[in-house]
């Protein structure tokens, strides 16, 4: 008993089959005015795209059953350009299957090696010409050439320091200083702890001198989101419990996952929850992660009260906001 | 007599009675029912915070308790105020129909009447927000759409999605759409923070800044789609769905009959 495997014979082409507009003229006729439909329905296509373009005001709405109310407008040019360019397609492949040739041909592969003689020619053709500019005997003309060529590969890699400045240390500081006021975003309001009932929510940024031209990059690090809830509803060790005010928890917004801002804030069950990943954290227990991607817990901002109520940064962030970085001390 | 009495043994008699005895019942029912509908014309106060009382026995004390204080199933009501009971009944979240996660908008049980004696009871346990009056909801005259849509977004945008159509929340909770609902139970909504959804205290989220969010609401959901179809304006989800079922459903379409052999 032999275990050999028998090898599979090459079962070589297919015998050609014949369609139907090979044989008879009538079908051959059939698909001919089947190619030129499409086009035309192309061609109408394009005119509707024109009409709609011109005549069609794009402030008139009609009803489509399913999509609702469109735009007349629009749903003329997008129509008209769609059915253009697909009709036109077809009828170029319903030609090409029904009408043109399609005996199989068999084109042999060829060796990817050039002959000899041609390999001899090209190397004897470089070698008169290196030898004709003299670039043996002249060195001056090759070395320049060489530093010149060398120096221009470096333009490149000198462009890449328009990528920016390094960030430094900046991604570890935030504008929350001791002592900075909470203020409203936007309204840039100073806020009282009596102002928020149990219950509510306040978007919240760092007061600063010049609120109007606060920039972007600072809010994506100093944004804070205030929530006020019953004392005896938190679940904290004593150091977090002091951080807070009477009830008032405050968290930075920016996710530690990702960095997007967390505030989806369930009043009924104190989760924080990230609309990106859906990382969910739990603002009674300061802010654990108790679901989703994020690795760590949102940093907390010490807060308390100055002498007329108003709530004020006890101390700044004590740990860099928002996601991971290569520098991050990985607390 | 005798004529009726043929039929009893018919086999028909006994469906046709059950028939009968039901649609007796349902008709004392209603007749019942209409009675206690009836509502005289309330004028005193007192009067109308007694008839909320009788409605809120008969129809909300099962779960929130015989005296407001609520139970394990629901929260108690003392101190939610007006307001809060406004927009509850008046979006037909409660009554809820059934103990689902959570209570949606539906077509209100109570008319205006019961729902304005409901919130007077709730109001007299104990203070709470007011409802606001027609002359404090003028948004088209005292709202900023601009200002109102950079709250909107800073705000509201995180749940009720960035054109106002509503998400998801945890567990099958979801901050629903804004658009069609009533400016006042809007700005209700706001001040008492019903279920999921927090409070915005008048401090923070000034009332004039709360109409000027009202008016970007009612901007965004006049607003015509001149881009085509919105696809409910969320965003990726839908365009995404219709993108791989409708346009790669298409693609693989044609590419099987781009490898079709001709007849």
């Amino acid at each position: 008993m032999s275990n050999e495997i028998e090898a599979i014979k090459d079962p070589g082409l297919p015998a050609h089959v014949h369609r139907k507009a090979d044989t008879d003229p009538a079908a051959a006729d059939r698909a001919e005015r089947q190619v030129a439909i499409l086009f035309g329905i192309s061609a109408l296509g394009t005119i509707l795209l024109i009409v709609s373009y011109i005549f069609i005001p794009d402030d008139v709405f009609i009803f489509i059953p399913v999509m609702g109310e469109q735009n007349a407008h629009q749903l003329g040019l997008g129509l008209g350009m769609a059915i253009s360019l697909f009709f036109i397609g077809m009828g170029a492949i319903h030609w090409a299957k029904t009408l043109m040739p399609d005996t199989e041909v068999v084109a042999q592969r060829h060796e990817f090696r050039s002959p000899d003689s041609d390999r001899k020619e090209f190397v004897d053709a470089v070698k008169e010409g290196v030898g004709a500019a003299g670039l043996g005997r002249r060195s001056l003309i090759k070395r320049s050439l060489g530093a010149a060529l060398g120096l221009s590969a470096l333009s490149p890699l000198l462009l890449l320091r328009d990528l920016g400045p390094l960030p430094g240390k900046e991604l570890e500081k935030t504008t929350w200083k001791t002592g900075t006021y909470l203020v409203t975003d936007p309204g840039n309001r100073r806020i009282k702890a009596s102002d928020l009932e149990v219950g509510a929510v306040a978007q919240v940024l760092p007061e600063i001198a010049d609120p109007e031209h606060r920039k972007l990059s600072d809010i994506a690090k100093d944004a804070v989101l205030l929530i006020r809830l019953r004392p005896q509803e938190f679940n904290l060790e004593a150091d977090r419990l002091a951080m807070t005010h009477d009830g008032i928890i405050a968290f930075s917004k920016i996710c530690s996952h990702m960095g997007c801002a967390v505030a989806l804030y369930e009043q009924q069950t104190k989760h924080l929850l990230c609309p990106c990943h859906q990382s969910t954290f739990d603002v009674t227990r300061a802010a654990k992660v108790i679901f989703g991607p994020s690795a760590r817990p949102l940093p907390q901002l010490d807060i308390t009260i100055d002498g007329e109520g108003y709530l004020v940064a006890r101390k700044p962030f004590s740990e860099p906001v928002g996601p991971s970085f290569w520098e991050r001390d990985s607390r | 007599m005798k004529r009726l009495s043929r039929y009893r043994r018919h086999k028909a008699a006994g469906p046709f009675l059950l028939v009968l005895a039901l649609m007796a019942i349902g008709a004392t029912f209603s007749v019942a029912t209409a009675v206690t509908a009836e509502t005289t014309q309330v004028v005193d106060r007192s009067a109308q915070i007694e008839e909320g009382r009788q409605i809120f026995l008969k129809g909300c004390s099962s779960c929130h308790g015989l005296n407001a204080e609520g139970a394990l199933i629901a929260p108690s009501l003392i101190g939610v105020g007006a307001a809060s009971v406004d927009f509850q009944v008046g979006t037909g979240r409660m009554p809820m129909a059934d103990m689902s996660t959570q209570a949606m908008r539906k077509k209100p049980i109570y008319n205006a009447e019961e729902t304005a004696a409901l919130a007077a009871y709730v109001a007299s346990l104990a203070p709470g927000p007011e409802i606001p009056t027609e002359s404090s909801l003028n948004y088209e005259r005292d709202g900023n759409t601009a200002e109102g849509g950079e709250l909107f977004r800073n705000n509201c945008a995180m749940c009720h999605n960035f054109a106002g159509q509503g998400g998801a929340l945890t567990q099958g909770k979801y901050a629903p759409t804004l658009m069609g609902v009533e400016p006042k139970h809007i700005y209700e909504a706001m001040v008492t923070g019903p279920q999921s959804m927090p409070v915005f205290s008048d401090k923070t989220l000034t009332p004039a800044e709360k109409l000027s969010i009202i008016k970007w609401i009612k901007f965004a959901e006049s607003e015509p789609n001149l881009g085509g179809a919105s696809l409910g304006r969320v965003g990726p989800v839908t365009e995404g769905l219709l993108g791989w079922v409708l346009g790669l459903g298409m693609l693989i379409g044609v590419a099987v009959w781009l490898a079709m052999k001709a007849k």
